[in-house]
């Protein structure tokens, strides 16, 4: 399961959904908002995405991993718009009969999420407003 | 002269450069995604500098800057992405 949300991400909702009689162990990771990037101040982020790629892409993710880590459940949501610091903007759970593998598992898709979904932020702090990423790339 | 219609997206940093989210485009046949973007550096003066177009995607999944488009394709420049 992967879905984009615009509202705030219930956590313990998404392990509901996952967990199974059979696994032992579940990993939740969120990524938050910090009130930092780059040695600049971040007030708050604005979170936007090119939407039913970004769906495609992070199911493809998501079927890929339960390919590698066949004894693991996982879901992923991630928020969209603006959100302030401290607000949580992507949760990802992976279980599993044994840790390793959720540990594992949850990795994988947070990592493989930053490298191709198609979904942008940009940081509004006292100096202005700036898309993470583009300044500089040519 | 045979031409075709394609639908251009624009996310984040390139919608806020070319002030809209969408565009109608009436390209020659065998138009490429990077003489696309050719096209925008020539537009937007802020493009100029981008030698080496963004990530592509076409109707909805990756593809190279060389793909060919087709008539009614949806094209999307995508620009460095920072989710998570």
């Amino acid at each position: 399961m992967a879905y984009l949300t615009d509202h705030p991400i219930d956590p313990q909702e998404l392990v509901r959904t996952v967990m199974r009689a059979s696994d032992g162990a579940y990993v939740l990771f969120e990524g938050v908002v910090r009130n930092h990037h780059d040695g600049k101040a971040v007030e708050s982020i604005f979170y936007d995405a090119y939407r039913p790629m970004a769906e495609k892409e992070m199911s493809r993710i998501v079927d890929t991993v339960r390919t590698e880590f066949p004894e693991t459940a996982v879901a992923v949501v991630h928020r969209l718009g603006r959100m302030a610091v401290g607000d949580s903007s992507i949760a990802i759970v992976a279980a599993s009969p044994h840790r390793a593998e959720a540990f594992a598992a949850c990795r994988t898709i947070i990592d493989r999420i930053k490298e191709t979904v198609p979904i942008w932020k940009k940081e509004r702090g006292p100096d202005g407003e700036e898309w993470v990423g583009w300044q500089g790339r040519c | 002269m045979p031409s075709m219609k394609v639908r251009l997206l624009y996310f984040a940093v390139l919608r806020d450069i070319a002030g809209t989210d969408t565009q109608e485009l009436a390209l020659p046949d065998g138009t490429t995604a990077a003489q696309v973007w050719e096209r925008l550096r020539g537009t937007f003066a802020k493009l100029a500098d981008y030698t080496q177009p963004p990530m592509i995607a076409i109707n909805e999944t990756y593809a190279d800057p060389g793909a060919v488009l087709r008539d009614g394709d949806e094209l999307a420049f995508i620009p460095p992405v920072a989710g998570g």
